[in-house]
């Protein structure tokens, strides 16, 4: 695989506008396509904006909606990642994230954690996904994760043993914790993406939106992270952006040389251990 | 306590941020509110004017007969301060026209009828003015219940609602809130000589601490009575949080149909924003 430029973009969407988006959507991809680059990562519920409710029907589109053929043309010029709310044929609504790429639905990931504590409701209005799976892209083997799933060792972790060297998150993260240098919910990200990337050895795309929803206020600081662990691109707090960065393939190649963890995970043991608990919880 | 020690600069971003953007959405772009020459509505004003641009900004001081005259000279200097329009419009002769009726009213009564009087003078110049409501409650006084339902408690947007009395106080000294307001006692101002410490029965600075951490840190009485507080503090406290519940929520509606306002029909108030 060779390098390949990507932008982070960090935009705010309107609740329940999915026309205003798409053109919001649109008008991002454009600009990266003018700009040359090879892939754009959209925030987690792009379309449709966050605290939706009730309006979850109403903003949600099938995969041959005329918005999401829409994005999916635009792939020929351009590997786009972007979350909305799929509504499905037997009317289950989730939480989804696509991968796009010359024309066609790459991959498709339903967020299997949907939060239900504290300020968050996602699993009364959204139907749970079942499944994590790497794929390939013309960019290299990814895996995808909307917001709460990488809070899950489990989920990033199987991406990776399943070979994806790329993790790219969507996240809609509300701030909270105003008592330490940063933002509290920014200083728990940056932790996990970081120590995510660095046990993994792999790098990691986070995208998070800003804007306010009743009050609530989305902090962005999206960035990329070397799987080294350090973050090389990070954009700005609470404030609409774009974040370029160029994604080193030399940078991954030297760090599983250097630290050849991933290499060395016994997925045997993982596996047999996993069975015994299964076994002894009576699953 | 670590806790109530805000990052100033963050929580100033944060709330600048959310007065701009949550005022814009509606598609309007001013905000009025009372100005009482307290500490909380000070704090509000410079955020809203830093948020919106000061001439966006309608600050109103709505003084009755027997408020403090010192009130309406710290509203005034607060004005100037962050150059916000200002106004002086007495309720006096709106709330004795109404006691007129009831001589034998007492403080309370006397004292929601004019926080009320200011309310609907706020949302007249709402519709004027083309501009929102800012509340100026903060989070000590809403748990406590210490405000007037639909009085100083009614408003389109409160910036500080999250913040303990005394993160208002740290955050109007980052932002310069005149020192005469920041050091001055608490006071609602509506009869000579009160102070809410006094008519609370404790401090506000003891009553955030307990607060931070039977609230935000969920700590039970257990716990609280090893970090320190007395078991009677708690649960007075306690009893304040829970007996002015009512005062937090919107009215309760009798439940006969399969979608019912705020219990199965649910959406964000920025629907569509």
């Amino acid at each position: 695989m060779s390098d390949f430029t990507a932008v982070l973009a960090q935009i705010k969407p309107k609740l329940g506008c999915v026309a205003d988006n798409l053109a919001l959507i649109e008008e991002r991809i454009q600009l990266a396509i003018d700009d040359g680059k090879e892939l754009i990562v959209f925030p987690e519920l792009a379309l449709t904006g966050y605290f939706l409710k009730d309006l979850v029907p109403e903003a949600a589109r099938r995969l041959d909606s005329p918005e999401i053929q829409r994005l999916v043309e635009l792939s020929r010029r351009i590997s786009i990642a972007v979350g909305f709310v799929e509504v499905t044929d037997d009317y289950r609504f989730f939480n989804t994230a696509l991968y796009l790429e010359d024309g066609a639905v790459r991959h498709l990931h339903r967020k299997v954690y949907l939060p239900t504590y504290g300020l968050f409701d996602e699993q009364r209005y959204l139907a749970r996904g079942e499944r994590f799976r790497a794929f390939d892209t013309k960019l290299g083997r990814m895996g995808m994760l909307v917001c709460e799933d990488m809070w899950h060792l489990s989920a990033s972790y199987i991406l990776a043993m399943d070979g994806a060297t790329t993790l790219i998150c969507l996240s809609s993260s509300p701030g909270r914790g105003i008592e330490g240098d940063s933002l509290g919910s920014a200083s728990a990200w940056q932790q996990l993406t970081s120590t995510t990337a660095l046990f993994l050895n792999c790098r990691v795309l986070y995208c998070n939106r800003v804007g306010f929803e009743d009050g609530v206020n989305f902090w962005g600081g999206s960035e990329y992270v070397a799987p080294s662990g350090e973050s090389l691109a990070r954009g700005r707090l609470l404030e609409e952006d774009s974040i370029s960065a160029t994604i080193d393939e030399g940078a991954l190649r030297r760090e599983r040389i250097f630290s050849p963890m991933l290499r060395d995970e016994n997925l045997f043991i993982t596996m047999q251990e996993l069975r015994r608990i299964e076994r002894e919880r009576g699953l | 306590m670590a806790g109530l020690r805000a990052n100033t600069g963050l929580l100033r971003q944060i709330l600048v941020g959310f007065v701009r953007d949550e005022v814009r959405k509606v598609g309007v772009n001013k905000a009025v509110l009372g100005l009482s020459g307290g500490i909380d509505s000070a704090l509000v004003v410079f955020i809203a004017a830093e948020a919106l641009g000061p001439e966006n900004v309608h600050a109103i001081c709505m003084p009755y007969k027997s408020s403090n005259p010192e009130s309406e000279a710290h509203a005034r200097l607060v004005a100037q301060a962050c150059g916000v329009n200002f106004s002086v419009l007495p309720i006096t002769p709106m709330v004795d026209a109404y006691f007129e009726t009831f001589p034998e009213a007492d403080n309370m009564r006397r004292g929601n009828k004019m926080a009320r009087e200011r309310m609907t003078i706020l949302f007249d110049h709402s519709a004027l003015l083309s501009a929102l409501v800012l509340g100026t409650s903060n989070k000590t006084e809403l748990l406590l219940g210490y405000g007037t339902l639909y009085g100083d408690m009614a408003s389109a947007l409160n910036p500080i609602g999250d913040l303990y009395k005394t993160q208002v106080w740290q955050l109007s000294e980052a932002m310069g809130v005149p020192r005469e307001v920041v050091e001055k006692k608490p006071s609602a101002d509506l009869w000579a000589g009160q102070t809410d410490e006094e008519e609370l029965g404790f401090s506000y600075r003891q009553v955030d601490e307990l607060l931070y951490r039977m609230v935000d840190l969920r700590m039970n009485r257990e716990e609280l009575v090893v970090a320190g507080f007395e078991a009677g503090f708690i649960d007075t406290v306690y009893r304040k949080i829970q007996n002015s519940h009512f005062k937090r929520r919107l009215p309760v509606i009798a439940k006969v149909s399969n979608r019912t306002i705020d219990r199965d029909f649910r959406y964000s108030r920025d629907w569509g924003k």
